[in-house]
């Protein structure tokens, strides 16, 4: 079915509708204010928006400096074809923090406050200054597809000439940031769950941002072959498997460690609601993509490897609202649950991630890789037409 | 000196004149109806709890080392030197993190107001500045809110319990917890019947502490972070230029 030359799809149906729905509650957010829009109250001043959009936003975020620190700063070659992708996601992903931000932020108008009323100790201003500044870094990184489009020579050289420091400052901004985003969580520890609460948040903040950084690459370069009919570099995607199985471990070890050391180990074998959220982040940040990736025929089998990064990407969304909502039910002594127009901005805020990487990748070199030259400009266009394109995918 | 507020729950009466006083001086609404509501809200910024015959009243705490004026990203909020925690709502950008670290729950928030405010009791500033005492206590008819130097009622809340053990239970609420408060509270019963906090939950340490100690560690790692990093690009670099020129000389060497 085609209305106006346009091809009516289920994805382009869906990407339409929660648009629709996602505009009319940005209507209600800024003539009615936060509570006739969510079911964020004083019991919880923070809800979906801080637990899904900024936390899980910028960890999914993660990529852009885990693949360019691996190329340019090890030098594993190997992974340069998946470069330009990644800072494409990151760099979506931090300008979707910023408006999932002016969403939440009761005052978004006083944002600019942040710089010139700076609070030192505040974990929250740092997280702020750091965020602010990798995202010009990352605009900067993502420049070069840009300039290539256009066939700018000159500016493209002045870039790559900082590239270098460009990812070093990047890569720094992001331990700080990834971090204190746990370190936020610090300075409450009576209500919170001993489950989610450590001393050593701020670590598995950081661990958690490289574990979704590598899973967020092998899972945009499973869904952008698959939408665009590329061929997908399978030895990057099974190298970059394999780094996930040994993060995915890492990570799980220094868990366990951490339940026994503070004495919780045991009970999170007892039943208990707050145990039934944990299990479910457990098994699909561990123990599904564990098992998965400890078979060879997995990590070599694209739609297997997108499999288990997809139930990693789950299971560490399901931990950061964990950490950010459920550790908090038993203190407060209620439930919370979005309402419908806060979750419709949530996945308004989505859609627009996934609708600017399609257009990115359409219309720029993004899969190109830099050593052949000058992008074809033409040549993309022209896949672009071939492939029956979807608006989303 | 610094100044606080003492509450001493077996003379409350609960006749709620502190409530009515405290929203005439906030210039909130107060009627019957907010009279009857016992949570604290954006427009209630103290309430008298009833059970059986016991009372309680809930109010900023007014910590020594309040967690809202640490975690507040543009510093809304301070600690004065008269005691009272104040609010700038024109620094305000309304991240809500103050109403997510208040061990006592204290912030409220306008969730019903386009440009909302963070609400809570600010200890009438104003007043205490003037050295008049607070609105709630000015109007407490049987002194069981006693504004006051903080260490005097410190020593006077000890007094009183030293004096009739048998009227309370042996602790002073806002003495030792999360670091002190300038809020002290006395009760014969226990505190956590009326919803605060247990000082086993929240510990005698200041809040801010446990952020401080990781936000301590930034300008140290800092410049070692960027001095690994850009010690690893080096070598990285320069092994991939000698590895580079190497290849080349081999290719030479094989050309003769």
């Amino acid at each position: 079915m085609t209305i106006m030359n346009i091809k009516v799809t289920f994805w382009r149906v869906l990407f339409v509708a929660i648009m629709i729905a996602g505009l009319y509650s940005t209507y209600v957010r800024y003539l009615h204010g936060l509570g006739a829009v969510s079911n964020m109250n004083d019991q919880y001043p923070w809800g979906l928006w801080i637990g899904f959009d900024c936390l899980c936003g910028v960890m999914l975020a993660a990529g852009g400096f885990c693949v360019t620190g691996a190329v340019y700063i090890f030098h594993v070659e190997r992974l340069h074809s998946v470069c330009r992708p990644a800072i494409l996601t990151a760099f979506l992903g931090y300008v979707l923090f910023i408006v999932g931000l002016l969403f939440d932020l009761g005052r978004p108008w006083f944002i600019w406050h942040q710089m010139i009323y700076m609070n030192f100790h505040s974990v929250m201003f740092e997280v702020g200054m750091c965020v602010m500044t990798y995202t010009t870094v990352l605009f900067l990184e993502f420049l070069p597809n840009v300039l290539e489009r256009f066939n700018l020579a000159a500016p493209i050289r002045w870039v790559k000439k900082i590239y270098p420091v460009l990812v070093c400052l990047g890569i720094l901004l992001s331990t700080l940031h990834q971090s204190s985003l746990g370190s936020l969580f610090l300075i409450f520890p009576e209500k919170m769950s001993p489950f989610w609460y450590t001393p050593a948040l701020p670590f598995f903040f950081f661990l958690s941002a490289i574990a979704c950084g590598l899973a967020m690459t092998i899972f945009e370069s499973t869904l952008s072959a698959r939408a665009f009919g590329r061929g997908l570099e399978r030895s990057v995607m099974t190298e970059i498997g394999g780094a996930l199985y040994v993060v995915l471990w890492i990570i799980a070890l220094l868990r366990l460690q951490d339940f026994v050391h503070r004495h919780v180990f045991t009970t999170i074998f007892k039943g208990s609601y707050e145990a039934y959220f944990l299990w479910t982040e457990l098994i699909l940040c561990f123990v599904i993509p564990l098992t998965m990736l400890s078979f060879k025929k997995v990590r070599t089998n694209p739609h297997l490897l997108y499999l288990a990064a997809l139930s990693t990407i789950l299971g560490f969304v399901t931990n950061r609202l964990n950490v950010a909502i459920t550790s908090m039910d038993r203190w407060n002594g209620s439930h919370y649950l979005p309402s419908f127009t806060e979750t419709s901005i949530t996945l308004m805020i989505c859609a627009l991630g996934f609708f600017f990487f399609n257009m990115a990748v359409r219309f720029l070199p993004i899969f190109e890789d830099e050593h052949h030259g000058a992008p074809h400009a033409e040549q993309t266009l022209e896949l672009a037409e071939v492939q029956q394109p979807t608006l989303v995918h | 000196m610094s100044k606080g507020i003492l509450y001493d729950a077996t003379m409350c009466i609960g006749c709620k004149q502190c409530e009515s006083a405290c929203a005439q001086q906030n210039e909130l609404p107060y009627d019957d109806k907010v009279a009857a509501e016992s949570v604290q809200t954006d427009h209630k910024f103290t309430t008298v709890l009833a059970k059986d015959d016991k009372f309680m009243r809930r109010l900023c705490q007014h910590c020594e080392h309040p967690a809202c004026a640490s975690v507040c990203p543009v510093g809304a909020f301070h600690k004065t030197a008269d005691g009272p925690v104040v609010y700038d709502v024109w620094k305000c950008i309304g991240c809500r993190y103050c109403m997510v670290a208040c061990a006592f729950s204290q912030p409220k928030y306008e969730w019903g107001k386009l440009n909302p405010r963070v609400r809570k009791c600010i200890m009438c500033p104003d007043r205490v500045a003037q050295g008049l005492a607070t609105a709630c206590a000015t109007a407490c008819p049987t002194g069981a809110t006693k504004f006051g130097d903080h260490e005097a009622l410190i020593a006077e809340a000890k007094d009183r319990i030293r004096n009739n053990p048998e009227n309370y239970v042996d602790h002073i609420y806002g003495l030792n917890e999360v670091g002190g408060t300038s809020v002290l509270m006395l009760s014969s019963v226990p505190f956590e019947q009326f919803g605060l906090p247990k000082i086993q939950r929240i510990g005698e340490e200041a809040l801010p502490e446990y952020t401080g100690r990781v936000m301590d560690m930034m300008p140290d790692f800092i410049p070692l972070w960027a001095l690994v990093l850009g010690g690893v690009y080096w070598v990285s670099n320069r092994r991939a230029e000698v590895a580079e020129v190497e290849a080349e000389e081999r290719a030479l060497r094989g050309g003769k």
